[in-house]
């Protein structure tokens, strides 16, 4: 969080340097006193026995330690209001991307949509692209995100691009992002939620304005057919089996919403939120059995044979 | 009896001879006689020694599962537990140290002390204290008990696995099926069921029961904190219990307070939960505080600087607690009103207890310091509270929090509050109290070892853990990947347990040596000032043999000093 690269980050950063160098000056402060106090007035050797002068306390001195932390909290006070409306309840210009994120155990679906959250025109999964923003007011381009969860709450914390926010059922929060640097940053969920609470990562992919609609419009491009006749062959048993009731493929009758989108997931980095590369060695694995790479987790072993999970391997691998 | 005889003259005066008094069952090292001293007792002093004596068993097994935590974390991606076993251990761990390890010794203190402190034979309803142990014991057993549950030991069947504050939904019966989460939430309702006992026994004891000439003003600080903890408990812990009973319904009658799926509410759980949260850090703190007020004015041979503001200070750190319980909720979506005004709150509470800080160094200031074990384990906590308390001034700052909540700077944070501070001046107290309860002094050399290995041990391991939140490593991961950069912090955190877990054996050995081996005590080894020092050690089951009357702050002061006595100044 010491290295922000997005607008609310480095706010965030601002505030937490004032805060750290007012606790730092207070820490060295009654440190000292301390150490003062134990080193001079610790019984000496040559104590002659004699009780101490008996003092019961001092208005003056006790008013003075209470008004001083008093002043300094009124700083801390006043500079936390600020910085607390300044990002919570920022305006988002028109041109801000908006996305909405629904945390599942234990992934992260993600829509690209209108202002309200509505009219999904690109869904994908645990990897979010975003264009780079720019800090000439004129040119800034932020990103807007409405956060969902489908079942428990999670919490979507990426350090380096803003503070976290929960992720609650039946509620919908908001953050933003303003990234100024290209680059992938990556990410949590920071709120407990069950057996792979740990493996439910985020990646934020900060890309040019040129690269960003690169990105976008491969995306919605329809994805290829299946050539060689195992490529046919997985394609067959991805129908064939229960793939499609949970996962999705755009623009086919694989509808299914419970798990990831799986369109274009080969152009995703990782597989299963962050446990695994996306590559043939761990697919093979995950479609085999999924619960080796991920204890617990929600996609069942389809007790496929290797012949088959090859085959579906294979049409996977171009759906890209 | 019949040495008095003599002085009676007439035959008719003859005093009666008593007969022996026959209590069958109760010969000395019998069985019965074992049963009778333990589980019939309803002596204040026992029931003490049981709590802390609990207390300490269960630190002792929620030590071992923070070691395992800590070993899991000592490679990324390692495979020595798997994720639910990890889940259960952090759970329980959090819920032990809360429930049956803080609660239990503070209760153990207050049972043991409050009646001597202010000169009385019992607490008010020696029964009534009783039940609040036993209660107390179930609950732990209970809880542990989920353990021995299906399919067992390793990968156990249903330990509750739903974090210490097991937030809604993630305990709906959609989301934790089985009866792990009903474990957890009867054994909460029980222990609820023995703290409240126990604190209106405190409070009824403290208010009609002190010795003549004991006016409010004229308590100890020690019993004084104790007021305001029992208040807090009274106040805080029905939330608790409530909301114990709502999820119960939820889960078995269909009721949907917490139930999201069926359109109940998540963060309804979490208000709940935490107003009794935030006052629970104070009840369990504020006996810190009351350790802490006692050993300092002893060792620094002068008395508390301030008394007054201390008790002001106390119950206004009180009052504030009740109403800033939400800093645990800045991130789940609140209105920059509600932030804003949890963030303010929070940070006025800092006032009051940086004015302790300042009187207790005070106390210090112009004093002739024994350096001796309770007072050592007390500077350490004046050192380790500061720091907890600056780092939770910088989580009060909202936008702050919306980094480090819910990361490993927080579990930093509050182990420096619970061990730092808590743990230290328990330390102290029973350093301080074990020659009054036991007759024999403990161990220095030991001691020693004990306080030097456990204090390297603390910073080693917990210190790290502000970093590795800083560095964006969340809290309650069973593993992490190895290029985030949090490797090092958590090996180094690991390590750290080594210190610590000798430091205790120390501890634990000096307990059991010093019991047959220690020093003969005396009645006032520490050359105090209190009342308990003025009886014998270990007291007699009636605690004094004539019921004193004090006229100070300090009685025994007045009677080593009866030529500057305190009641001239206060």
């Amino acid at each position: 969080m010491f290295q922000p690269q997005s607008k609310p980050a480095e706010m965030i950063h601002d505030v937490s340097l004032i805060v750290l160098a007012i606790c730092a000056g207070i820490f060295v402060v009654v440190t000292t006193m301390l150490v003062y106090v134990v080193v001079k007035f610790r019984r000496r050797k040559d104590d002659d026995g004699q009780e101490p002068p008996q003092i019961y306390g001092s208005r003056n001195i006790e008013l003075a330690w209470t008004v001083i932390p008093i002043l300094i909290t009124f700083v801390l006070a006043f500079v936390t209001t600020r910085t607390i409306g300044e990002i919570q309840d920022a305006e988002m210009p028109e041109n801000a991307l908006n996305i909405r994120v629904v945390g599942h155990q234990w992934w992260w679906e993600v829509h690209y949509t209108d202002a309200n959250g509505e009219n999904s025109y690109l869904t994908t999964a645990n990897e979010i692209h975003v264009p780079v923003s720019s800090r000439d007011p004129e040119k800034r381009r932020p990103t807007h995100l409405l956060l969902q969860s489908a079942d428990v709450i999670h919490s979507f914390w990426v350090p380096q691009l803003a503070g976290k926010t929960d992720v609650v059922p039946n509620r919908t929060n908001k953050m933003w992002l303003e990234p100024y640097t290209t680059g992938t940053f990556f990410g949590n969920c920071a709120e407990y939620c069950g057996t792979q609470h740990a493996n439910m990562l985020l990646r934020v992919i900060v890309q040019t304005p040129e690269e960003f609609d690169a990105w976008l419009a491969q995306q919605k491009a329809p994805i290829p057919a299946p050539q060689t006749a195992q490529e046919i062959e997985g394609h067959r048993l991805f129908y064939a089996n229960s793939c499609v009731n949970c996962h999705k493929l755009d623009g086919t009758l694989a509808e299914g919403e419970f798990g990831p989108d799986l369109t274009k997931m080969m152009t995703r980095q990782t597989l299963g939120a962050g446990v695994a590369p996306m590559d043939e060695a761990s697919l093979k694995i995950w479609i085999k059995d999924p619960q080796i790479l991920k204890v617990g987790c929600l996609m069942p072993n389809m007790q496929l044979l290797d012949t088959e999970v090859d085959a579906i391997v294979a049409y996977l691998l171009t759906l890209k | 009896m019949s040495a008095h005889g003599t002085t009676n003259t007439a035959a008719n005066d003859e005093p009666y001879e008593f007969p022996p008094l026959e209590r069958p069952g109760e010969e000395k090292g019998s069985l019965t006689a074992l049963i009778q001293n333990l589980i019939f007792t309803v002596d204040h002093k026992k029931l003490g020694l049981m709590y802390i004596g609990s207390g300490l068993f269960f630190f002792v097994v929620a030590g071992i599962m923070a070691s395992l935590i800590r070993l899991q974390l000592f490679f990324p991606g390692s495979q020595l537990l798997n994720p639910d076993v990890y889940n259960r251990l952090f759970t329980m761990h959090g819920t032990a140290m809360v429930f049956l390890v803080g609660m239990p010794i503070l209760f153990g203190f207050a049972n043991y002390l409050i009646p001597i402190m202010i000169g009385t034979r019992d607490m008010a309803f020696p029964r009534l204290n009783a039940f609040g142990f036993w209660v107390f014991l179930f609950s732990g057993a209970f809880l542990f008990f989920s353990y021995l549950g299906a399919p067992g030991l390793y990968a156990a069947g249903s330990a509750p696995d739903v974090g210490w504050f097991a937030y809604a939904p993630l305990t709906a019966k959609a989301f934790s099926r089985g009866h792990s989460t009903d474990y957890w939430t009867l054994s909460i309702l029980f222990n609820g069921i023995g703290s409240i006992a126990t604190s209106v026994n405190i409070l009824v004891t403290i208010f009609c029961l002190r010795c003549k000439g004991m006016t409010l003003g004229k308590m100890p600080l020690f019993v004084w904190m104790f007021v305001v903890v029992a208040f807090l408990v009274v106040i805080a812990v029905p939330p608790l219990t409530a909301c114990q009973i709502m999820l119960t319904l939820d889960r078995y009658l269909g009721a949907v307070f917490f139930d999201t799926q069926a359109g109940g509410s998540a963060v309804l759980w979490q208000h709940f939960f935490w107003i009794f949260g935030h006052p629970e850090v104070y009840i369990l703190m504020i006996p810190g505080f009351a350790i802490a007020s006692e050993i300092i004015p002893v060792f620094s041979r002068k008395p508390i600087f301030g008394y007054p503001v201390m008790v002001a200070a106390t119950v206004s750190i009180a009052f504030i607690s009740l109403g800033v319980w939400a800093h645990h909720m800045f991130t789940v979506g609140m209105t920059s009103l509600g932030n804003t005004f949890f963030a303010l709150s929070t940070m006025v509470i800092a006032v009051p207890t940086g004015i302790k800080i300042f009187n207790w160094i005070g106390t210090m200031y112009g004093g002739k310091l024994r350096l001796e074990l309770p007072m050592l384990f007390c500077i350490a906590f004046l050192f380790q509270f500061l720091i907890a308390g600056l780092t939770g001034v910088m989580l009060a700052v909202t936008p702050f929090d919306w980094q480090l909540s819910d990361s490993y700077f927080v579990v930093a944070h509050f182990h420096y509050v619970l061990i730092g501070a808590l743990l230290f001046t328990f330390f102290a107290g029973f350093y301080y109290w074990y020659p009054k309860a036991f007759g024999r002094m403990m161990n220095v050399k030991l001691g020693h070892w004990h306080f030097w290995l456990f204090t390297i041990g603390f910073h080693i391991t917990f210190f790290p853990q502000h970093i590795a939140g800083f560095l964006g490593m969340p809290r309650r991961i069973f593993t992490y990947e190895a290029d985030r950069g949090w490797e090092i912090w958590n090996q180094i955190s690991t390590l750290g347990v080594i210190f610590q877990v000798a430091g205790v054996l120390f501890f634990v050995y000096n307990l059991i040596y010093s019991y047959y081996r220690g020093d003969v005590a005396g009645d006032d080894p520490w050359d105090a000032w209190t009342l308990e020092w003025a009886t014998t050690s270990p007291p007699p089951e009636y605690n004094f043999e004539k019921i004193p009357e004090v006229r100070s702050r300090r009685p025994l002061w007045d009677a080593k000093h009866p030529e500057d006595p305190d009641w001239k100044f206060e």
